[in-house]
């Protein structure tokens, strides 16, 4: 079966992460049913509001699915709302609220605050040569890896983006850039697993 | 072109901005980008707040009358007050955005300072200035900008406009604007893909639209902000005919909080918005909803938001 990575596409912005898989000359699927994720091998989930996804989630049966899919080893990466859906821990989230907790890190919601206060940077990542351009919107911060938790770029002190196993996470926004070289990075995994 | 190409033409077209504010102008357009696909829902006090953000509001509108009230009521309509904006901030994790009036910096300053996620420069509200609209580039927070047509969309882009919404006609619960402003700004889109070099020139002098913004949309086909519908949504489906037009997210007025049980209402209008070309879902969703808001025709209203603007 030739590789087809889905895209959650409940709410956010999934269109822009299927622009930049198609800049790498990856097949994209965009995944809002149950069905439509048994036709892709790998899932990204993309920023937006991670209390409507999360709704959204439940409503329309993904959330088991995906749940069971992330346990069999399905490689997926979560960027700003979708980074909180997959941790383990979400702090000033709603309570009623869910998680996938397929990595082992605790996220706060807004950390960095309200939109004035979103900012770009270039920051240094694991693996590539070159900075990256990085757009961070009212961006949720990584407060706790787990052991098991690879870290392959931080902003000052932060942890902002990470791996562990075949999950792949993202505080900022790699979609909306024309730089694909995270993308890539994620993409990798599919050889892997 | 690059994704970020429309920023090199706006920079291209003025030197009067600052890098800084074309830089903060990615991250604002980053922010629309991630409304997408949802639904931005008019409250006017922290509890309407909860129950929007309860139903999977992908922001809040605050204000101190929805647009029907506002309608009812006649008299100047203004910035809402800050210790409003501020208690429905306190409610809810969700982006919470505030009206301006149009040309009303000052209003515009002080949402900013209140840290007000997106401010809609909002023809619901009564005018400031009847030629100017706000100079959307010196401000570090994002501007949401009504339109009926494509040139009101790029005039307002050129301004510093994160975000493009149709108009609509705010509190009638009557959907024929809205669906008549995105056809307008949709179907000119897609006939300025047709034109030929020399007809792009004739294209801006009409839409009154700055020429390097047209000649970008017949290279992309699309616009350079998101566009969201807004103005007249009652109904599920409502907001799924705004996105099978093209609207990338729908806000919705006095449609939920004016019906007899909002909250049911909000939950199935972000499942329609979310599932727009799933007639299943949307034929489930828009069931027993009690009655949607009672709505009124155009030839019964004396007064058109859509014709504030310039």
């Amino acid at each position: 079966m030739s590789s087809v990575v889905g895209v959650l596409a409940l709410q956010g912005a999934f269109l822009a992460h299927q622009q930049s898989l198609t800049k790498l000359g990856i097949a994209s699927q965009e995944v809002r049913t149950p069905s439509d994720l048994e036709m892709v091998t790998a899932l990204v989930m993309p920023g937006g509001e991670s209390t409507t996804m999360s709704h959204l989630l439940a409503t329309s049966g993904l959330f088991a699915a995906i749940d069971s899919r992330i346990k069999a080893g399905m490689p997926v990466f979560g960027t700003c709302a979708g980074m909180i859906l997959l941790a383990r821990g979400v702090l000033d989230g709603r309570s009623d609220q869910t998680s996938f907790g397929a990595i082992d890190i605790d996220v706060r919601r807004n950390a960095y605050g309200r939109q004035v206060d979103s900012f770009e940077t270039d920051i240094a990542v694991d693996g590539l040569t070159d900075d990256f351009h990085a757009v961070f919107i009212r961006a949720p911060q990584i407060v706790r890896c787990g052991p098991e938790v690879t870290v392959l770029a931080k902003y000052r002190d932060d942890v902002v983006l990470a791996r562990q196993g075949s999950v792949m996470v993202a505080s900022f926004h790699p979609e909306l850039t024309d730089d694909t070289r995270i993308h890539s990075l994620f993409t990798g995994l599919l050889q892997e697993v | 072109m690059g994704r970020q190409g429309w920023l090199g033409t706006l920079d291209a077209m003025t030197t009067s901005k600052s890098s800084s504010a074309l830089g903060q102008m990615k991250v604002n357009r980053g922010l629309a980008e991630m409304l997408k696909g949802g639904v931005i829902m008019d409250v006017v006090n922290p509890e309407q707040a909860k129950i929007a953000e309860d139903a999977g509001a992908t922001a809040v509108m605050a204000l101190e009358r929805v647009p029907a009230d506002i309608r009812r009521d006649g008299g100047v309509a203004r910035m809402s007050d800050p210790e409003m904006i501020e208690g429905i901030q306190a409610a809810v994790t969700i982006p919470v955005m505030a009206k301006a009036r149009i040309g009303h910096f000052v209003e515009a300053q002080i949402l900013q300072a209140l840290g007000v996620d997106f401010i809609d420069e909002s023809e619901v509200l009564t005018p400031a200035d009847e030629t100017h609209h706000i100079d959307k580039f010196a401000f570090k927070a994002p501007f949401v900008c009504g339109a009926t047509n494509l040139g009101e969309a790029l005039r307002r882009i050129s301004e510093g406009a994160a975000l493009i919404r149709s108009k609509g006609e705010a509190g009638t619960g009557n959907v024929v604007e809205a669906v008549r402003h995105l056809r307008n700004i949709l179907g000119d889109i897609r006939r300025i893909t047709q034109a030929d070099s020399a007809e792009l020139f004739d294209w801006a002098k009409k839409l009154g639209a700055p020429l390097p913004l047209v000649q970008e949309i017949a290279e992309t086909g699309k616009l350079q902000v998101p566009l969201f519908c807004a103005g007249g949504i009652a109904t599920p489906a409502d907001a799924a005919l705004a996105m099978q037009l093209g609207a990338e997210a729908v806000f919705v007025g006095s449609g939920i909080f004016k019906s007899d049980d909002p909250s049911p209402r909000a939950k199935a209008i972000v499942q329609a918005t979310a599932h727009f070309r799933d007639a299943d879902v949307l034929a489930k969703v828009s069931r027993n909803l009690g009655a949607p808001m009672t709505g009124i025709g155009m030839d019964q209203i004396n007064e058109r938001y859509a014709e504030r603007g310039w």
